[in-house]
C-alpha cells in the first residue's frame, strides 16, 4: 500500500509571531521555520505503518517555495521513502489556501495510484483544518478526521477520532482520508545521521500547471491584525485604594 | 594521537551540536556547555571509559530528544486543548 503524506513548512511554534508592516500578513524573513507539528505525527504514524509492514511505500509532498525542500528532508530523516516538491511562490504561496492544496493533493493521487492519504489535522499557522476534509471530497474518498488511532482490517481501517466530549471509533474502506490529531503518536526526531542519510534520497520537484491544477485563490486577505494587547496592572497599598481604584472603574 | 574512538567522539559531538540548535536557552549557551563537557574528559585515555562517557552522551542525546518532544506537545496541547475550564 502507498501512502502519500502531506507536510506544511510553518514559522516554527516557539517563535513569536508578528505582524508584517503593510498589515497583510506575518513577518517570515529570518524567522525560524519547521514542519509543522501536525504534519510530524502523520509522518510518523506512516512510518509505523511501514515498519509494520502495512505500507509499501511513503511519499511525502509539500506545496510552497524552494525552502520548503528542508520540511521534505525532515519528513525524509523520520523514514518517509521520496519527497514530491510542488513549488509555488511569489504571490500564488502567498493566496495559497486549503482549497488549492488539497485540489494539488488529488492530482498527486491520481498520478502516483495513491491508497492512503494521511495529513495533519491542521496547521499552526493558517488553523484551517480543511486541507484533509477537502481532500477527501475532491477524491470522493472516505475520511478519517483528528484520529488518535488507526488499525488496518483488511481493507477496512479502523479509526478512533477524538471528538467533542470523548472518543468515536469509524470503520473506512481504502482508499481512504487520514488527518492526524495530536495524541495519535509520539514523533521521532529527526536526527542528525538520519538527515545525512535522507540527502540520498530523490525529490522530485513538480508546477502545479504539470499537475493540471490552478492554484488561483478566490479569496483575499483584507487584513491581518495582533490579538488586543493586555493592559498593564496597577498595584494598590491598601484595600481603601482598592475600594476607590474599583468605584473609578465602575465595578462596584 | 589516532584513537579508534575519535571518530565516534566526534559524532557524538557533532551530534551534540546538531540538537544545540533548538535548545530553548539558545544555541551558543548549549554550544560553550557542551565544549566545556568534552574538555573535561580530553586527557582520558582508556578505551572503557571512554565508551562509558559515549555511552552517557547518548543518553544526553535521548533526554534532549524526550525533552524537545514533551516541550512541543505542551506547547500544543495548551493552545488548542486546554481552553475548556
Amino acid at each position: 500500500m502507498k501512502l502519500l503524506v502531506a507536510v506544511k513548512r510553518v514559522i516554527d511554534y516557539s517563535v513569536k509571531v508578528r505582524v508584517r508592516a503593510d498589515g497583510m500578513g506575518m513577518v517570515t524573513d529570518g524567522v525560524k521555520h519547521s514542519m509543522n507539528p501536525f504534519c510530524e505525527i502523520a509522518v510518523e504514524e506512516a512510518v509505523r505503518m511501514k515498519e509494520k509492514k502495512i505500507a509499501s511505500e511513503i511519499v511525502v509532498v509539500t506545496c510552497g517555495p524552494k525552502q520548503c525542500q528542508e520540511t521534505l528532508r525532515t519528513a525524509l530523516a523520520m523514514g518517509a521513502d521520496r519527497g514530491l516538491h510542488v513549488e509555488v511562490s511569489g504571490a500564488d504561496y502567498e493566496s495559497l489556501g486549503p482549497l488549492q492544496v488539497s485540489k494539488l493533493l488529488s492530482a498527486i493521487v491520481r498520478k502516483e495510484d495513491i491508497k492512503m492519504v494521511l495529513v495533519g489535522k491542521q496547521a499552526i499557522d493558517s488553523d484551517c483544518n480543511q486541507t484533509g476534509q477537502m481532500t477527501a471530497a475532491l477524491l470522493d474518498w472516505p475520511q478519517g478526521t483528528f484520529v488518535s488511532e488507526v488499525v488496518q482490517e483488511g481493507e477496512r481501517l479502523k479509526v478512533t477520532r477524538e471528538v467533542d466530549g470523548g472518543l468515536e471509533t469509524v470503520s473506512l474502506k481504502l482508499p481512504a482520508v487520514i488527518s492526524s490529531d495530536l495524541r495519535l503518536n509520539e514523533p521521532r526526531y529527526a536526527t542528525l545521521p538520519n538527515i545525512m542519510k535522507a540527502k540520498k534520497k530523490r525529490i522530485e520537484v513538480l508546477t502545479a500547471e504539470a499537475l493540471g491544477v490552478s492554484v488561483a485563490s478566490g479569496l483575499r486577505v483584507l487584513r491581518v491584525q495582533e490579538p488586543p494587547r493586555r493592559e498593564a496592572g496597577v498595584r494598590v497599598e491598601t484595600p481603601e485604594q482598592l475600594v476607590t481604584k474599583l468605584r473609578e472603574i465602575g465595578s462596584i | 594521537m589516532s584513537n579508534p574512538l575519535r571518530s565516534e567522539v566526534v559524532k557524538l559531538y557533532k551530534n551534540l551540536l546538531h540538537l544545540g540548535k533548538q535548545y530553548p536557552k539558545g544555541e551558543d549557551y548549549f554550544r560553550g556547555r557542551l565544549k566545556i563537557a568534552f574538555m573535561k574528559n580530553k586527557d582520558v585515555k582508556d578505551p572503557n571509559t571512554i565508551k562509558d562517557l559515549i555511552a552517557r552522551g547518548e543518553y544526553v542525546i535521548k533526554e534532549l530528544e524526550a525533552m524537545y518532544y514533551l516541550k512541543k506537545y505542551r506547547a500544543m496541547k495548551q493552545r488548542y486543548y486546554d481552553n475548556k475550564k
